[in-house]
């Protein structure tokens, strides 16, 4: 394979070079300094989507709290979906790799003695969240990226986009990819591939997610016949800012922030997450978790008390009894949003909000390793589902997620390489058959009368209407039934960009594609799951039901392309089901 | 206000077009609408072939920086408002080759980037089970400003030096190489300096000051860059007055 000029060999290849994926080929290169490791990413590794977390990373360290603690926040967060064994596993190492990030210098933010300061947030009962001002996520990535730098092993394809798996017998090549800036379609082999693409929001129409958030990853595993898991699971978060949908972080509210509907009142009192304190109490009204939070404002909005404008209802945040002072050293970046974005200022004046698709609980099934089941095929990070999220995921829980996850993952990827055979020759005729598709199913295909746009703005559409705060059985199988119809459009869809450089176009049909696999493994498992749990709620089945549903359902593509969903069990240790308490 | 502006674009696909030329859009003209919202809005309405790199659209990725109506700007936090009633003009960030429409080639920059070594050195690393290096809040303060560069090019574009010196090592690079000297984790200075001590490095800069002016982050690389070329001073005098084993 390696005469072939058409075909890189690895031996271990990183799908996505954010936290996870940076984190996992540090790992890969520390493990086994002989390995040949690469980072492959449709944007240059800084332009990840981990840049724009804005709150925090939670791990154990401050006095007085405990490895407990921490999990029983996590699997009550969950709503008691999440597997306890891996949520163990990672609240303990979620320190040890924070720390291990300080030393490649983040600069987290201090207390005044010079160690790492900790901050509150939602479900959480103790101080335990790190942070570098309210731009952790930025800082955390440049750290990583910088880092990687001084690892020669870690080669990168930056801006090159993965349109296909290889997978012979039950086991992971490598992929195939297009390099942007020639149209080249490249064969890439290695003997183990960890995705890292990260989440999925653009399957709905108001997000905080980035343009890249399109769930790339997960639909490459899903069609190489890896499941996706527990995909109803879909986070808003409370929130963002009309309109742009930018995140205004969690961390306001860790800091003081209220929530206030049109009438100045704190309206979380009214729906059991506690009463109001002048100063924040922890697992308690603003800080109580993003599901509970969200679906009140729907509540309030169903009661007429919420604002109205050009871009759907709100609520106000306000931060003006923070001061200047704390805004300035603590959020300076929220600051800086609302100054630009929304043209007001927080020292002075109400933040509008409302609930945003944030963050994707489900995604590939992975094991605690990272493992896919699939033979050299890993994942982590968002992308991922170990699962440690559940049914809903603790705010700053994403950031160390990454870290623990990536790291294990990579050193699960680079044994694998280590031990594993070269390629077998059929997947030359793979890369073949891969770069056919493209030349001719897409690029060489005659435009009709539809685009790219038009069908991504009628899946958001639907995704919105069928899988939003809460759901009911007719509306997600409506959703579904003209997720096909699009699925056939897509399928038809020419590109008119002809051209082989940079093409965008063909780089959004391609994405539209994966979008259109993923929503519909949302709504195919959300219509499985008749109960409401964390970020799933039904109004048709309005409890919790543990008897039928306290399991996963993952979900594989059958023989006719459409979504099978299946179950698996969810793993209790120490922590039997309960009931979710906050605020009191 | 007018419903419209006239948005002039630079267009270049190099295996389709002898030259770069422009196309003129008109987009409607929103109070809240950035360059980037009027980029997408032909993109997805009027002409799906209009190539441009965007991401978070919230000033944090550094993908979307461009020349608009001559300043390197981010795209998506430049508001259509401020050029009315127009034309406003887009074009690829200077100092950068093309690849196609409105995408530069930042590659120099990835190269350059490593040669400073901008990540924390140390004669002995210290163990994680050993907990973290203190650092007081004024310590960090120290490097903070530094640590804010989003790599976003927008200074690159802004550089006369770097215009007409491409081995220039650049605006950037030389704030993150300060930003790791100034943080107190660090002990890799003498490393950094010997790297932006040779022709390329620092000494290139004539003190234009654009990069700071343009920096959308407030890194200030102007006074990164000075205050390297004090470090590099003072290391000739040393040299000049000392035996090796002294300096």
């Amino acid at each position: 394979m390696s005469d072939d000029p058409m075909v890189a060999t690895h031996d271990v290849l990183l799908i996505g070079g954010g936290a996870a994926g940076l984190r996992a080929a540090i790992a890969v290169a520390e493990t086994d300094p002989g390995l040949d490791v690469a980072v492959v990413s449709k944007v240059y590794p800084m332009r990840s989507h981990t840049v724009s977390a804005e709150g925090g990373a939670a791990g154990v360290i401050a006095e007085g709290d405990t490895i407990d603690e921490h999990i029983y926040d996590t699997i009550s967060g969950s709503d008691w979906l999440g597997d306890q064994d891996a949520i163990e596993y990672f609240v303990r190492e979620a320190p040890r790799e924070l720390l291990r990030l300080e030393h490649w210098g983040c600069p987290w933010s201090r207390q005044p003695d010079g160690r790492v300061a900790v901050r509150a947030f939602g479900g959480m009962k103790k101080m335990r969240t790190w942070f570098a001002a309210d731009k952790t996520g930025f800082h955390m990535l440049h750290a990583l990226f910088q880092t990687s730098l001084k690892y020669p092993a870690v080669a990168r394809y930056d801006e090159w986009f993965v349109t296909r798996l290889l997978v012979d017998d039950g086991r992971v090549h490598g992929v195939v990819a297009v390099e942007l800036r020639t149209g080249r379609v490249r064969g890439i082999t290695a003997k183990a591939v960890v995705l890292a693409t990260g989440g999925c929001g653009k399957v709905f129409p108001f997000t905080t997610n980035a343009n890249i958030n399109t769930g790339d990853g997960m639909a490459l595993a899903y069609r190489a016949g890896a499941p996706l898991k527990d995909m109803e699971f879909v986070q808003y978060h409370p929130t963002g800012l009309p309109f742009t949908g930018i995140l205004i972080t969690e961390a306001t509210r860790a800091e003081g922030a209220w929530l206030v509907n049109k009438d100045g009142y704190r309206y979380l009192q009214d729906y059991d997450l506690g009463t109001p304190t002048p100063t924040p109490e922890l697992r308690s009204m603003e800080l109580g978790p993003r599901d509970r939070l969200s679906q009140a404002f729907v509540h309030e909005e169903a009661k007429g008390r919420t604002l109205e404008t050009p871009y759907g209802s709100v609520v106000h945040l306000d931060l003006r009894h923070l001061g200047a002072k704390l805004i300035d050293t603590k959020l300076p970046f929220v600051r800086e949003l609302c100054l630009k974005y929304e043209r007001i200022d927080p020292v002075r004046e109400l933040i509008p909000v409302r609930p945003v698709v944030h963050y994707m609980m489900g995604g590939v099934h992975t094991d605690a390793d990272g493992a896919t089941g699939l033979g050299g095929l890993y994942a982590a990070g968002e992308t991922a589902c170990v699962s440690i999220n559940g049914a809903n995921r603790l705010g700053s829980n994403s950031l160390p997620e990454c870290l623990v996850f990536g790291a294990r993952a990579g050193r699960a990827a680079a044994a694998y390489a280590a031990s594993a055979g070269p390629p077998p020759p059929s997947v030359g005729s793979q890369v073949t058959d891969e770069t056919r598709r493209l030349e001719r199913d897409l690029l060489g295909r005659l435009p009709r009368d539809d685009s790219i746009a038009a069908i991504r703005t009628e899946m958001q559409t639907t995704m919105e209407a069928a899988a939003g705060i809460y759901r009911n059985g007719p509306d997600m199988a409506t959703g579904a039934d003209t997720l096909r119809e699009l699925q056939d459009r897509v399928g038809r869809v020419g590109v008119r960009d002809t051209s082989r450089t940079f093409n965008t176009e063909l780089v959004a049909a391609l994405e539209a594609a994966n979008l259109l696999d993923v929503a519909e493994c949302i709504l195919r498992s959300g219509m499985h799951r008749e109960e409401s749990r964390g970020a799933h709620q039904r109004t048709d089945f309005p409890d919790r039901d543990d008897e039928r549903f306290l399991h996963h359902h993952v979900v594989t593509r059958g023989p006719d392309g459409t979504p099978r969903v299946n179950r698996l069990p969810v793993t209790i240790t120490r922590w039997p089901p309960g009931e979710r308490v906050y605020g009191r | 206000m007018a419903d419209e502006i006239r948005v002039e674009v630079a267009r270049y696909r190099p295996d389709k077009d002898r030259e770069p030329g422009w196309q003129e859009y008109d987009v409607p003209l929103r109070t809240d609408w950035t360059v980037l919202d009027a980029l997408n809005h032909v993109k997805n309405e009027v002409d799906s072939t209009l190539a441009f790199r965007w991401s978070c659209r919230m000033g944090i990725c550094g993908s979307c920086g461009m020349n608009v109506q001559g300043e390197p700007r981010l795209s998506c936090a430049t508001f259509l408002t401020d050029y009315a009633p127009g034309p406003v003009r887009v074009e690829p960030l200077a100092n950068f080759p093309v690849v196609r429409d409105l995408v530069v080639d930042i590659d120099d920059f990835l190269e350059k980037l490593p040669r400073v070594k901008p990540w924390i050195i140390r004669d002995e690393e210290k163990s994680v089970d050993d907990g973290e290096y203190l650092q007081s809040p004024e310590e960090l303060e120290a490097y903070q400003q530094f640590s804010m560069c989003i790599n976003c090019m927008l200074c690159y574009a802004a550089c006369p030096v770097y215009g007409l010196d491409p081995d220039f090592v650049g605006p950037a690079a030389i704030a993150l190489a300060e930003r790791y000297d100034l943080d107190s984790r660090d002990q890799g200075a003498r490393q950094r300096l010997d790297v932006l001590i040779e022709a390329e490095g620092v000494y290139g800069c004539t003190f234009v000051g654009e990069c700071t002016r343009v920096c959308p982050k407030h890194v200030d690389p102007a006074g990164a860059i000075q205050r390297y070329k004090l470090k590099a001073a003072q290391e000739s005098v040393k040299a000049f007055l000392l035996p090796r084993a002294f300096r």
